[in-house]
């Protein structure tokens, strides 16, 4: 059965419920394709003898009631499992056993998901390359030595490579699209309060939210379907009808009307990326969508924006990791000593130049002049897509200046590497749900994608718009296993 | 330091200085489980036994409001006079400490959920009022221990997110006497409404003080210091006293106040510099991400204050005019609400007057003695009203009241079984009484004749014989009129 990888999500969850393929068949497949796979490094945490001995469970007594009835699923190190190792990427949670399970993992475990084990990322998913991880950089499987984005590299060169058949990301200015981009696969951020933040490792609590990452829209309703929830446990948590998206997803795109902003083409933009989304928009045109020009005028501002509030949130945050009591601890002379050799040597790079930003944004003299009007710019930018949505009933752009870079490209310049999330940092400032689907390649042969951005809670809306871009556009991802010998 | 009319002022070389007292106090709400989690907030459990993952900030462990808390700090708003804010935000204040497991307190900076208000306070000179600034919600931390292990400090989290009042006042104060006052005055409005049990030895009542002074006739307020986390009215007292006294000594010797915080040595009973302005912490306060702003609604707060019982002031007022109460005895009685609850038990059935007198008198005095609490008391309010009733109704007189008392201290027994097993009833048989009075006077016969010749004196040593030999259970009053009729 070497082809039970190929398979999507969907069509998996169907074999199964046929009873033409057994979870424990499944799991076994994802597990050795995983196993031959260590070259990409997408694995910070394996559960596999867990998961086949859960498979079998599953197999023995099977409930196909269940949305992922007995599926295999590898996700983002950065959700709290219980009993299987977090660490957010990061060397000062090298260690740390969860004895609780994030609400978004708990779904998918309620809905019949195994977990196979614990996906790469950059640390505290401050990345975009996947590159700040403790546990070393992620092999893109388009392209050796290619970045496969962040911060959820890990789950997007999971997915891509037919590791897992589908993952959840975290996406805080782009971290599940961006990747996604970079692989050829989909990715939706959902509006900010869909989906439960308890149990996720905290980067930026106004901007996080869960998100499916898959090999296509499809299972990408199916995973939302799965993922969303109101919990009261997250007091940002939004009480509103989840739609039962898989059932409801519809190609027909006729009357919509879709909002270009003029905004969005940057200048040095390579010019592939202007024909993707020159192609998109002809495909809605022909697909009876209008196209209308918006402006979102302060889209310039946002990605100082979010470098502003990003961090500040970030700093406060990940004071809690302080060696007193989990986690990583290096001994000191006193109580302040123990602090900074702890930090010093249980973050990396980024993450402290994050704290340092966050703290100076957030210090008397200077809070007014960045964090609070940071604040105030970030409901400009809010006020700029109610505007449009006045208008329009979605977005459509191109989800990054450019494709996948190679490793160590970037590395030693973060400004570059921020300029990365032009396109998705705005979504996440605004709360609005976007997916970004794979639409193209550049002339390297790498994939390029296009995001679509709805109204906030109309997930419905984009994923509709999405499956008629993806069925019009018929991407194939040229992915040989280079990495497997 | 001298006193006159009530005023505290503090003289030095002919100068004399006024002090300026603001209280920030924390007060625990009353609450079964804490701030932002479900963990328990009994005191004196074993360490780290209440504490959740959210409590010791475990990673994506998220605040969730208990609702409770919210309604316990709009009704001790209430209680304030002061106003509730519909709209109020929970902010982070973050520093590093062992006992701080998120590396931040959240609490409520900016937009604090009760604004203005005040307390009246019932000085010997008459009413004063003390305004309050604010009220606000915030977590407490939890404990270090540092004197359990010779190397490591231990950290207790039980009491780390459990949730506290911080109750602002303008530095309207003045005396020591006046922080005494305010403090009771607000533990007791708070014990009234159920929001704090005031208990100090438990600390769910602290305070930091805020202390300046300033020449007398002066407008300008002082530079002032802070005095941190003073656990007791006591230690108030003396640490004010103390800090108010060095800051006159400064400014003598030619020097000028540094803004501060101090800390209270209570062994050494002085204060002492923690840190000065320029190395104040700087706090970074920012609005919590994970907590939405807190929105109430005029329905909500109209709700609360139909539930808000009759508070001390109200009360002083009905005590007054019910039942005739001196301002004096209505305080006593009106200052805590279980003392008010077991004064209006027994005067509901028996004498107000009676009432009042026993227990700020025989009943106080044995609480004090056992230093306990009226809710504690050997005598139930229905045996003290049936002991009032016993001595109006003239079964027993006032001092063999006193020894019934005395054996009912001992398990609350009904005084009325007392007094029949015992034989103490009250002798007011006139027949009974003049046979006793014939017997003394048959007894003294000198007295008699020195009595009739003018020693009017005498006249108590026949009282005194009749009610000894009667093991006082004569009725005095009998045995005074029949004593004149005889005698004269």
């Amino acid at each position: 059965m070497s082809n039970i990888t190929d398979l999507k999500l969907v069509e998996l969850v169907d074999k199964i419920k046929k009873k033409e393929l057994s979870s424990t068949e499944v799991t076994i497949a994802f597990i050795e394709r995983s196993k031959k796979s260590k070259k990409l490094n997408a694995y910070i945490s394996e559960n596999y003898e867990n998961a086949i001995k859960k498979a079998k469970i599953f197999d023995q007594k099977p409930d196909f009631k269940k949305k992922l009835s007995g599926i295999p699923i590898a996700v983002k190190d950065l959700f709290c499992t219980k009993n299987i190792r977090t660490t957010a990427g990061s060397k000062i949670l090298e260690n740390f056993i969860p004895t609780y399970e994030s609400t978004v993992t708990q779904n998918i475990l309620d809905e019949g998901g195994i977990i196979i084990g614990k996906l790469n990322c950059d640390e505290f998913a401050m990345g975009s390359s996947n590159e700040t991880s403790y546990f070393g950089n992620v092999q893109n499987p388009v392209s050796e030595n290619l970045v496969p984005g962040g911060s959820s590299g890990g789950s997007s060169s999971a997915l891509a490579a037919k590791l897992t058949p589908a993952t959840i990301g975290t996406d805080t200015g782009g971290s599940i699209r961006q990747p996604a981009s970079f692989t050829g696969t989909v990715g939706l951020k959902p509006t900010y309060g869909s989906c439960s933040r308890y149990g996720i490792v905290a980067f930026a609590s106004s901007l996080d939210q869960a998100g499916p990452m898959t090999h296509d829209v499809k299972d990408c309703s199916l995973m939302l379907e799965i993922m969303s929830n109101y919990d009261t446990k997250d007091s940002t948590s939004v009480e509103f009808k989840r739609e039962n998206y898989l059932n409801n997803l519809n190609e027909n795109i006729k009357g919509k009307k879709i909002g270009i902003p003029k905004e969005y083409r940057v200048d040095g933009m390579p010019k592939e990326i202007d024909e993707l989304w020159e192609k998109g928009i002809k495909i809605i045109k022909e697909n009876g969508g209008e196209i209308i020009e918006i402006s979102l005028p302060n889209t310039n501002y946002a990605l100082p924006t979010y470098y502003i509030v990003a961090p500040a949130e970030a700093s406060s945050n990940l004071a809690r990791y302080d060696g007193v009591k989990y986690g990583f601890r290096s001994k000191g002379e006193n109580l302040i000593d123990m602090y900074e050799k702890t930090r010093s040597e249980g973050f990396g790079d980024e993450v402290k130049r994050r704290i340092m930003i966050g703290t100076y944004v957030l210090s008397s003299g200077y809070y007014d002049a960045y964090y609070l009007k940071a604040q105030k710019v970030r409901r400009l930018i809010k006020n700029d897509f109610d505007e449009a949505y006045k208008k329009v009933d979605a977005i459509l752009t191109p989800s990054t200046p450019s494709s996948a870079f190679k490793i160590g490209e970037k590395l030693n310049d973060p400004v570059s590497m921020y300029l990365n999330d032009i396109f998705t940092v705005p979504i996440n400032l605004a709360g609005l749900p976007a997916i970004s689907i794979p639409a193209g390649h550049d002339k390297k042969g790498y994939p390029l994608g296009l995001q679509v951005i709805g109204k906030a809670f109309d997930e419905q809306s984009i994923l509709n718009i999405a499956f008629a871009l993806e069925k019009n556009i018929s991407f194939k991802n040229n992915i040989t296993d280079w990495w497997i010998k | 330091m001298s006193k006159n009319n009530g005023e505290y002022l503090i003289i030095r070389n002919d100068n004399k200085y006024e002090v300026i007292i603001g209280l920030e106090v924390h007060a625990q709400v009353l609450s079964k489980s804490k701030l932002f989690s479900t963990s328990s907030t009994k005191f004196g459990s074993e360490p780290n036994t209440q504490v959740s993952l959210v409590d010791a900030a475990f990673p994506g462990m998220l605040p969730v409001i208990n609702e409770h808390c919210i309604k316990q700090a709009v009704k001790t708003g209430i209680g304030l006079k002061a106003k509730i804010n519909k709209r109020s935000i929970f902010d982070r204040k973050n520093y590093f400490y062992a006992d701080l497991p998120q590396g931040y307190q959240i609490s409520q900076y900016k937009n604090p959920i009760v604004g203005e208000g005040s307390v009246t306070l019932d000085m010997p000179n008459g009413e004063k009022n003390i305004g309050i600034e604010r009220l606000h919600l915030e977590q407490d931390a939890g404990k270090s221990i540092h004197d359990i292990d010779p190397q490591n400090t231990l950290v207790d989290l039980n009491r780390s997110g459990v949730a506290l009042m911080e109750i602002v006042s303008k530095p309207d104060l003045r005396s020591l006497d006046e922080v005494n006052a305010y403090i009771k005055k607000l533990r007791s409005i708070m014990r009234y409404l159920g929001t704090c049990d005031g208990n100090m030895q438990e600390g769910s009542l602290r305070a930091d003080v805020n202390v300046s002074v300033r020449k007398k006739g002066d407008k300008k307020l002082g530079t002032r210091c802070e005095i941190k986390n003073v656990n007791s009215i006591k230690f108030m007292q003396m640490a004010i006293d103390f800090e108010a006294n060095r800051q006159v000594d400064v400014i003598e010797e030619g020097g000028s106040i540094d803004q501060e915080t101090r800390l209270f040595d209570t062994k050494k009973n002085e204060t002492r510099s923690m840190r000065s302005k320029e190395d104040a912490h700087d706090y970074r306060y920012f609005p919590d991400p994970d907590l939405l702003p807190l929105e109430l609604n005029d329905n909500y707060i109209d709700q609360i204050k139909k539930d808000i019982p009759e508070l001390p002031d109200e009360k002083k007022k009905r005590f007054i005019e019910k039942f005739k109460l001196s301002p004096y005895e209505a305080n006593i009685l009106v200052s805590d609400i279980e003392i008010s609850k077991y004064f209006e038990e027994v005067s509901k059935n028996s004498d107000v007057k009676l009432a009042t007198n026993w227990i700020t008198g025989e009943l106080f005095a044995l609480l004090n003695e056992k230093n306990i609490e009226i809710t504690e008391s050997p005598i139930s309010s229905k045996n003290l009203s049936k002991l009032i009733n016993l001595i109006k109704d003239g079964t027993i007189s006032g001092k063999i009241a006193k020894s019934v008392f005395e054996i009912m201290r001992r398990g609350d027994k009904d005084p009325i079984t007392i007094v029949e097993e015992k034989g103490l009833k009250q002798q007011s048989d006139p027949k009974e009484l003049e046979n006793l009075i014939n017997k003394v006077i048959s007894e003294n016969p000198k007295n008699v004749e020195a009595y009739k010749s003018g020693k009017d004196k005498l006249f108590g040593f026949f009282v005194g014989q009749v009610m000894k030999n009667s093991n006082g259970k004569a009725n005095p009053k009998l045995v005074n009129e029949i004593l004149k009729k005889k005698l004269n």
